[in-house]
């Protein structure tokens, strides 16, 4: 059996996340999530290599998404509702929440801003929205009478979920965007030792081991502090949800401690929102969150308020967490522009920046940007990169590696070259597959699964009951017959199977003759045989019988006088073909005669 | 009582609903039971407040002593009742303590509804909603091959639980059911209304309401009910408290649980707005909770108004403070709601009442037309139940309606009793490895049934079985050193495949030839031929069923007369 991944925009790339895998004759689409970096077809990914062979529907058996970030479901409404796809759509319950709220945002500033037309709209997107199934961490969801899934907790975002596809005993694990450290928000990811065929694992940050959390707080709150007090503003892009709310927790708690009195602003309506889901959906966060929530609701800040695009003018330090995150169009654009001419300022990315995007631009060190209507934007502020993204470091992949146990590993979403390196890694430490398929690319990897059958109970207690105690050299052969009806496979024991076909045994004996030279009496021969078989066959049971005749086990042996010859004994040795190896041992070692007795 | 059972041997307990483990830490803490507990999240969370509030309540009024002499049959015997008829109280325990709680519940493994969760490699077992309470579960425990269903405390009216999961209970080999409503002839749609009715009477009349109840479950629908209705009756300045030693966790995390509600109230977190319209009486302050009376209540309380207090029994907590202080006047009213305890012994200790005393019990559980309806749904091949659901209530003997009608009938069991279920275990699942499946050679002996046979190792571990192909056999050792005979004996009985079919006569005869028996003679019998090879002076009975074998001690002839007769043999 064969199970094949392709990608047609996840691969070597962090943007647009879509992964098709095929396991046992089962089609599932893994995230449907568009690119930031560009603003024409290229966004989305290219679904015609399904389409070419009929209707999204008929060929795709269910669609995943692992969580809320655009670069993982941004897609999803042009996928279901432009090019046309009726089948379930499952995500986690906040994910299903949050997801249709960044799909708004997302168009409006498209389509309202910038004007684009040919894209999805409102309404497409609450159609999406009803196709949507939300699922709880670890229920196996039954998506067709073979084809199950399982969520986990993945610890990137709120409702981030990794995902167990499972047909039969072969099984892929996606993880999707993951952390393997808890934050101030979040648990970390787990998974139980499933040991799935294939692992498809994120690789963001496949070189990259992170130095300690506290540290990387620490200098980020170091950073803010130096520019507010020397009366410079802190810009700090972020996605409304996720690591937005990790930062207010720990800029809330500093400006507390220190009494600062500098304002801290967060940009657009969302936030109160945002907070409210964080609040409903605390079972999801992590465990010091959720103990102490009826106290005290850590999502309730003090001193972030709610920004005016008119702040963005007033003189003086603020710090203004601005969406969207990679500063690739929206409000944290607009100030961006505002601010980039003051060394004083300062911009602090706080993650991960596709290719394409300002944020990407002035990270790779470009200080001379061309906006819209070939303006040149000289960029004075000073620039910052923290990573906070919650994704898994190299320690953190080969650590869920360890706890799965796959029997392969696909790398993606991360740049061809960490992956390479992460590639060697893996296959150095686990002695498993390692595979890093480009954009477009199919992997395809043979699963060698067991054939599961039913057994006998009776055969099977026979079976366990014989080999209570086995010999580790010599194991035990088990025999039995596998009747295959239809697609049902029973193994049962021979009689039961001759049984349920209707058929008789057929016996098969055979009885020899050996030729003794013993002068005495018949039943004194006889005697003899017993004594001689009895000290030879230590472990069987050798029996004199009244009628004259012995057994060992079921082998029958009878003496009689040679009708010629007196002094001449024949032993008829009668055994079946059952038990074979007995009585041929038996015949022969009788042929040898009997040892001389002491008279 | 545990003295039938020794908990330690108890592998697993499996919990319904948050007021089926108030005795958990009995077992977890003094029986030496070492196994897994498993329950949902708001099963843990909301027992847990259950239990904070028991504690709270029996630590708040320390008894400075306690007796136990009563205990001693010659005296209890003399005792008036009900304590004379109290069974057991030597297994009497004094209520636990809150460590001992937090111990008892950090036991607990977490499971979500429809989770299958692998019991030794044997079993698995798996939750699913039931409809009565937030987290409440009945259980599946399923074999590969048998599937035992345990229906518990479950509800098929519409509240704010996630709805009953009926689907999935169906193929059941049997259906243990239990947790029927305790008023199988009260309508709780009906209870509801006459509650809030008797509320608002009293309200009107300038009397109070005292609401006796546990901190969680039904008082939730009955906030939502009064929040519909305050308006429209015109008590929205009638203040409501609620008061109790976990009140306002209870209010909170109602609001934290979406996946386990009901669609509508799922819904809501949408949007992002509370599940529960609770939040908005806390905001409005319409509803106000305290931990107790005393504190901050007392400077708030105003009369009229509406308290939910607990304990329902009203032998404990801060309700036995109100039936005191509201008792003398007839202008206020006590309602029972919850279903568990009696009214009339309830009310015992505090007679002669003035206030008015009305019975709505709310019990959402299944009723016996709902239970009819869901074995037909379900279709169970057996259904096993305490016996008292098995004939009308002892004070409503006709009312043959009020007891379980299925078929086969229901099989009963008392308290103490062992039951053995009718159904036979058949087959096990196994694993065939590839390289084994690929070795074997199937071969079609009816049209549409094929069978191999199948010699290959066992390996048993954490109750898998997995069938591997065997080893190859150890080439023989080099050295031709002499062996003694005992040496040669055979091992073990290795098994030789069962033989069928039967050998046609000429074929036979003609292959004899084909294999250098020249002098082939046979004769016929009453059951068949013999075959005699006369130079070899060796005898083959053939039958219909059996051949038969008979020559001198040749073994490499014996061989070779053994194959070519195998030939015509399927071997099973």
């Amino acid at each position: 059996l064969l199970m094949f991944s392709w990608c047609p925009g996840a691969g070597q790339d962090v943007g647009r996340s879509c992964i098709l895998v095929s396991i046992a004759g089962k089609n599932v689409m893994l995230d449907c999530g568009m690119h930031m970096g560009y603003n024409d077809d290229r966004r989305f990914p290219d679904f015609s290599y399904i389409t070419q062979n009929g209707r999204l529907t008929d060929f795709l058996d269910c669609v995943i998404i692992s969580h809320f970030h655009l670069d993982h479901c941004g897609a999803l409404p042009y996928f279901s509702e432009m090019v046309g796809y009726d089948g379930p759509i499952y995500m986690t319950h906040p994910t299903k929440a949050i997801c249709p709220i960044l799909l708004e945002d997302y168009r409006k500033i498209t389509v309202d801003k910038k004007g684009e037309t040919n894209f999805f709209t409102s309404q497409m997107i609450k159609d999406c929205m009803k196709k949507v199934v939300a699922v709880h961490l670890h229920q196996t969801v039954q998506v067709d009478e073979e084809l199950e899934i399982k969520a986990y907790y993945a610890g990137h975002v709120l409702g981030a979920a990794m995902f167990q596809i499972k047909v039969g005993c072969e099984s892929v694990v996606y993880t999707g965007d993951y952390n393997m450290t808890p934050d101030r928000h979040l648990g970390a990811a787990w998974l139980d030792k499933c040991r799935p065929d294939l692992l498809i694992t994120e690789s963001t940050y496949a070189t990259t081991i992170r130095d300690s959390k506290r540290c990387r707080e620490r200098d980020f709150l170091k950073k803010v502090h130096e520019t507010v007090e020397r009366g410079g503003k802190v810009l700090i892009p972020v996605f409304a949800l996720g690591r937005a709310q990790e930062l207010c927790i720990l800029l809330e708690t500093f400006w507390e401690r220190m009494n600062l009195k500098a304002p801290i602003y967060f940009s657009t309506g969302l936030t109160e929102k945002a907070n409210h889901y964080y609040k409903l959906f605390i079972t999801w966060t992590n465990q010091k969150i959720r103990k102490t929530f009826v106290q005290r609701n850590m999502f309730e800040f003090k001193h972030i308020k709610a920004f005016d695009r008119a702040f963005a003018d007033n003189p003086g330090p603020m710090v203004v967490f601005a969406t969207p995150g990679m500063l690739h169009a929206g409000q944290s654009l607009q100030i961006f522009r505002k601010w980039a001419g003051n060394e004083k300022n300062m911009v602090i990315m706080p993650g991960y920046c596709v290719q394409g995007t300002v944020g990407h631009k002035i990270l790779s060190g470009q200080r001379k940007l061309e906006m819209e209507g070939r303006q040149i934007l000289e960029v004075k502020m000073q620039v910052e990169y923290m990573s906070f993204s919650a994704h898994a470091d190299a320690k953190g992949i080969m650590q869920l590696i360890r706890q799965a146990e796959p029997r392969n590993v696909l790398l993606v979403h991360g740049e061809a070259k960490k992956m390479e390196f992460l590639k060697q890694k893996i296959e150095q430490e686990f002695h498993v597959s390692c595979f890093m398929p480009a954009n477009g690319e199919t992997t395809t990897i043979l699963t060698n699964p067991c054939i599961p059958v039913d057994i006998s109970l009776g055969l099977l207690k026979r079976e366990t009951a014989i080999g209570a105690a086995p010999d580790a050299k010599r194991p035990r052969l088990m025999h039995g017959t596998l009747l295959m009806k239809d697609n049902s496979f029973r193994l049962v024991s021979p009689e039961q199977a001759l049984k349920e076909l209707g058929l008789a045994e057929h016996q098969l004996r055979f009885t020899c003759r050996v030729h003794i030279q013993d002068p005495r009496k018949e039943h004194e021969t006889v005697l003899r045989v017993y004594n001689h078989l009895k000290g030879v066959l230590k472990d069987y049971s050798v029996q004199h019988l009244p009628d004259g005749s012995i057994t060992v086990e079921s082998i029958l042996i009878q003496a009689t006088a040679h009708s010629e010859d007196q002094g001449t004994k024949v032993l008829l040795v009668s055994w079946t073909y059952q038990d074979e190896e007995l009585g041929s041992y038996l015949t022969s070692l009788l042929k040898k005669g009997l040892p001389q007795s002491t008279p | 009582q545990t003295e039938l059972l020794d908990l330690s041997t108890v592998d697993v307990i499996l919990i319904s609903n948050y007021h089926c483990m108030m005795a958990l830490p009995y077992i977890t803490e003094y029986t030496g039971f070492t196994g897994t507990v498993y329950a949902t999240e708001p099963t843990v969370q909301i027992g847990r407040l259950l239990m904070e509030e028991l504690v709270n309540s029996i630590e708040r009024v320390p008894k400075a002593q306690s007796a136990s002499m009563w205990k001693n049959k010659e005296v209890q015997r003399l005792l008036p009742a009900p304590l004379k008829d109290a069974v057991e109280v030597s297994m009497w325990r004094k209520c636990y303590t809150m460590p001992e709680v937090n111990a008892a519940l950090s036991k607990i493994q977490l499971v979500g509804y429809s989770q299958k969760i692998e019991l030794f490699g044997a079993v698995q077992v798996t939750p699913l909603s039931s409809g009565y309470a937030l987290g409440s579960s009945n259980w599946i425990i399923q074999s590969h091959y048998e599937k035992v269903s345990y229906v518990s405390g479950s509800s098929l009216l519409t509240t704010h639980p996630q709805p009953m999961d009926q689907a999935s209970l169906k193929n059941s080999d049997v259906l243990i059911l239990t947790g029927l409503t305790q008023i199988p002839t009260a309508n709780p749609d009906g209870m509801v209304g006459e509650f809030c009715s008797n509320l608002a009477m009293t309200v009107r009349n300038g009397g109070n309401v005292l609401v006796p109840c546990y901190p969680s479950g039904v008082i939730y629908d009955l906030l939502e009910c009064l929040y519909q209705y305050i308006d429209s009756a015109g008590l929205s300045n009638v203040p409501f408290y609620f008061i109790s030693p976990v009140a306002n966790s209870s209010l909170e995390f109602s609001q934290i649980f979406a996946e386990w509600l009901c669609h509508n109230k799922q819904t809501k977190v949408y949007l992002p707005e509370p599940p529960f319209p609770h939040a908005e009486l806390i905001q409005t302050n319409k509803l106000k909770h305290y931990p107790s009376i005393h504190g901050d209540f007392s400077n708030d309380f105003k009369q009229p108004c509406v308290v939910f207090t607990g304990h329902p029994s009203l032998r404990f907590g801060d309700v036995v403070h109100f039936m005191e202080l509201w008792g003398k006047s007839s202008l206020n009213t006590v309602i029972f709601t919850e279903p568990d305890f009696s009214y009339l012994d309830a009310l015992a200790p505090y007679q002669p009442l003035a206030m008015k005393c009305v019975y709505c019990p709310i019990d959402t559980r299944l009723n016996f037309i709902q239970v009819s309806k869901l074995l037909k749904e379900v279709q169970p091949l057996h259904v096993v139940c305490p016996e008292q659901y098995t004939q009308p209530p002892p004070t409503q003997s006709h009312r043959t309606d009020l007891m379980i009608d299925c078929q086969p009938p229901a099989m009963s069991y008392r308290r103490a009793e062992v039951l053995t279920l009718p159904y036979k275990r058949r087959y096990e699942k196994i694993e065939i490895m590839p390289d084994l499946a690929d070795s074997l050679v199937p071969l079609e002996i009816k049209p549409g049934i094929s069978l191999a046979t199948v010699s290959a190792v066992l390996h048993t571990k954490d109750n898998k079985h997995v069938l591997q192909l065997p080893p190859k056999p150890p080439q023989p050792p080099a050295s031709k050193k002499r062996k003694r005979v005992s040496d040669d004996v055979p091992e073990c009985k290795s098994l030789k495949p069962l033989l069928s079919g039967s050998i046609p006569m000429d074929q036979f005869v003609q292959t004899l030839e084909k294999h250098g028996f020249s002098d082939v003679k046979v004769e016929d019998t009453a059951k068949g031929h013999i075959v005699l090879l006369q130079e070899a002076e060796t005898l083959i009975q053939l039958e219909e069923d059996s051949t038969h074998i008979i020559c001198d001690n040749d073994e490499p002839l014996r061989v070779k007369l053994r194959d070519l007769v195998l030939k015509f043999l399927q071997k099973f």
